[in-house]
């Protein structure tokens, strides 16, 4: 590099010569010299930037790039992490409480055709109708040759009918992978599981949601799929739900009544082992639903456990003695008034029999005294009871978690009067769901806690909050036990299980107001064994009817409870109960003094 | 001195990049056994799931009821009753064995030598 000198001699000299200061000729150099050096920053910052801003250039087109191809590719599983052998269900199984299933999926195929692609289509169309009877010929004619470029034919087909459609050869005739929903044990526990259907379709996939019961009522945790390999695990069993649903259809068959329900729950925890309501449907082909105009009772997806609100009747009474016990009003032995007929205004309470005039409150329960409740029920006044029963769960819906159960609102007398007191004391004027009357023995069974209903497995008991004191829960459970071994449910007596329980039968209400002489409902609540209750059975007839001794007999005492009694006697030993001695009874040894 | 490197370095290159090459396709090869055993996998799952919901219907109470009535004869099976309950003590024990027999003494002759 060649230097310019600050002061060069040359210029110097003959500056100085003229007298004029050569400062200034070193000054006038250094700017040069600085200029010069700016311009030489000055394109070394600007190829800088350059080469600066094309690489930045280089990696936003790379990023961008990028970006567009994952989103224009198709997603697919990272093969490289191992994410265990879990490949996802589209819908979680339901099982029961021994992991038993109750539902799963099942891969089928859809059938849907592509008139375009096909070579002959009426010889298809003639083929098809060969594998599927139910198709309309003509119809399928006229869509294969108009201008249809697309149709379902068949959404789900067997196996078998996939190989006779493959064998017609027809290109234009292509299926789907379907993944539908399949109920393996059929009818069985029906009302609770529901049913499944299709949501949005597509030619690859459909989307299976939940229609009734717990599989709409749970349809978000069962679609998730982080839950496909968690089924949703109830509270039902298997093996006593389908004793219960046999020895509930003979007792209706025999009994010759419309319908049938029966709960078993444990008094415990809440949960519903079993419960049934007949006539039933198979949920792998769900009826469809009623339409306007027919009864909605009528229809066999109506579940009478749980949606179904009754008068039931008598079992209520068990309610009130208990309330007048808890509140110290009465003891089992107080002596109640029974002289009728009870007249208010222009209301007059009966009593199925006349029992006499007076009779302790035990003895009220046993011999299901209307009157003696209905005095009961005064004396406990009308806003004690109403607070009660509402402790008891009797005002909302159920909690039960099937979706139907939102419809169970139980039907209370618009105005609490004494009058309302006093019928609804013996379980008129109030209607619940046979779910609901669980839920209020299972109170007075476990000791006085409320248990909600539950259909999902508990771990332990699930008591709540206290309605009644330990002694009258007690007290209230020996009476139902003489009511079995004394009263009105003699035939619900089964040896070795001290059942104990109340009867119930309430007239049906014409749908036009007023009562029907000739059609009852009747209940049979019961809770075994009853000097340490574990379990509550109801077991409700839509009008039972039969024939015994020379007359027909409707009472709750000749058709719900022998129904009951089998129940148990069938359930029990499922359930690992043995059966055992009741305390204070001495089995087989009649004491004789010498 | 600065050959030899050069020639080190190319040497070095070569053989990172035959190793680089190797790795590649050793991936590819375990991404495409995943890729099958995955497969392989999701279709036990399904043969497995098939299997259950079978073994689920072949199991469901009606069928099991039917068959007890058809076999009714020969194995007698009937729903479980209250009075099946058993206790513990009311379980036999089989009996101690016999001791073994050992060091036989005979005490009575073969027939026909008696005196």
């Amino acid at each position: 590099m060649i230097r310019t000198p600050l002061r060069p001699l040359a210029r110097i000299l003959p500056a100085r010569a003229k007298g004029e200061n050569p400062d200034a000729i070193e000054r006038e150099n250094i700017r040069r010299r600085h200029e010069e050096m700016q311009t030489k920053a000055r394109a070394r910052a600007e190829s800088r930037l350059l080469v600066m801003g094309l690489s930045f250039l280089c990696a936003f087109v790379v990023i961008g790039g990028r970006m567009a191809m994952m989103a224009t590719s198709e997603p697919y599983e990272p093969l490289s992490n191992v994410s265990g052998a879990v490949i996802a269900n589209q819908r979680a199984d339901i099982v029961d409480r021994e992991g038993r299933i109750l539902a799963t999926n099942f891969e089928t195929h859809s059938l849907y055709a592509q008139p375009p692609l096909m070579v002959d289509p009426v010889e298809a169309a003639k083929g098809l109708v060969k594998i599927f009877p139910d198709l309309d010929e003509k119809r399928l004619i006229q869509d294969f040759t108009g201008k249809r470029k697309f149709l379902w034919i068949k959404k789900r087909i067997s196996p078998e009918q996939k190989q006779a459609v493959h064998d017609l050869g027809d290109p234009g005739l292509l299926f789907g992978p379907r993944e539908m929903r399949l109920y393996p044990n059929g009818k069985l526990a029906a009302h609770v599981l529901g049913g499944a259907s299709f949501g949005k379709e597509g030619v690859s996939s459909a989307e299976v949601i939940g229609v009734a019961g717990v599989e709409k009522q749970f349809d978000t945790y069962l679609r998730d799929p982080a839950n496909g390999d968690k089924p949703l695990r109830l509270s039902l069993d298997l093996t006593v739900q389908a004793a219960m649903e046999r020895v509930l259809y003979g007792g209706m068959r025999l009994m010759d009544a419309k319908g049938a329900a029966g709960i078993l729950m444990d008094v415990h925890t809440g949960e519903v082992i079993a419960v049934s309501s007949l006539p039933s449907f198979d949920p792998n082909d769900r009826p469809r639903a009623p339409i306007e105009g027919e009864e909605p009772g009528d229809s066999p997806l109506f579940n009478r456990a749980v949606q179904g609100v009754y008068e039931l009747g008598s079992t209520f009474k068990i309610f009130a003695a208990a309330q007048a016990m808890d509140l110290g009003l009465m003891n089992p032995e107080t002596m109640v008034d029974i002289r009728g007929p009870l007249k208010w205004g222009k209301f007059r309470i009966k009593d199925f029999r006349n029992y006499g005039s007076a009779l302790s409150l035990t003895k009220v329960i046993v011999k299901s005294s209307n009157i003696g409740t209905a005095r009961i029920a005064q004396q406990i006044g009308a806003k004690r009871q109403k607070e009660f029963l509402a402790a008891l769960g009797m005002f909302d819906p159920t909690p039960f978690e099937i979706v139907e159960a939102s419809g169970s609102q139980p039907l209370l007398p618009p105005q609490w009067s004494e009058l309302s007191a006093m019928t609804i004391s013996y379980g008129h004027g109030i209607s619940t769901s046979p779910m609901h009357l669980a839920a209020g023995y299972a109170a007075i069974a476990n000791g006085g806690h409320y248990v909600s209903p539950t259909v999902l497995k508990q771990d332990g008991p699930q008591l709540g909050p206290r309605v009644m004191s330990a002694a009258s829960a007690n007290a209230a459970n020996k009476m139902l036990r003489k009511v079995v071994s004394e009263g009105t449910a003699s035939f619900g007596e089964v040896p070795g299980y001290a059942v104990g329980g109340k009867t119930g039968t309430a007239d049906k209400p014409k749908p036009r107001g007023g009562y029907y002489e000739d059609k009852v409902i009747a209940t049979f609540a019961s809770i075994f064994p009853a000097h340490d209750p574990k379990y509550v059975v109801i077991v409700t007839l839509d009008e039972p009817e039969v024939y015994t001794l020379g007359e027909t007999r409707r009472t709750a005492g000749w058709t719900a409870v022998p129904v009951a009694a089998e129940l148990i006697r069938r359930v029990a030993p499922l359930l690992g109960l043995r059966p055992q001695l009741e305390p204070g009874q001495a089995g087989g040894v009649t004491l004789t003094s010498n | 001195m600065r050959g030899l490197l050069y020639i080190l370095t190319a040497l070095g290159v070569f053989g990172l990049a035959f190793w680089a090459y190797r790795e590649n396709y050793a991936t590819q090869q375990v991404l495409s056994e995943t890729r099958s055993l995955q497969g392989q996998i999701g279709e036990a799952q399904v043969r497995l799931s098939v299997l259950r919901a079978e073994w689920a219907y072949l199991n469901r109470p009606d069928r099991l009821l039917e068959l007890a009535e058809i076999n009714f004869t020969r194995l007698g099976l009937l729903p479980l009753r209250p009075d099946q309950f058993g206790r513990v003590d009311e379980v036999s024990y089989p009996p101690d064995p016999l001791l073994d027999i050992t060091n036989v003494i005979e005490v009575t002759g073969v027939e026909g030598q008696n005196p």
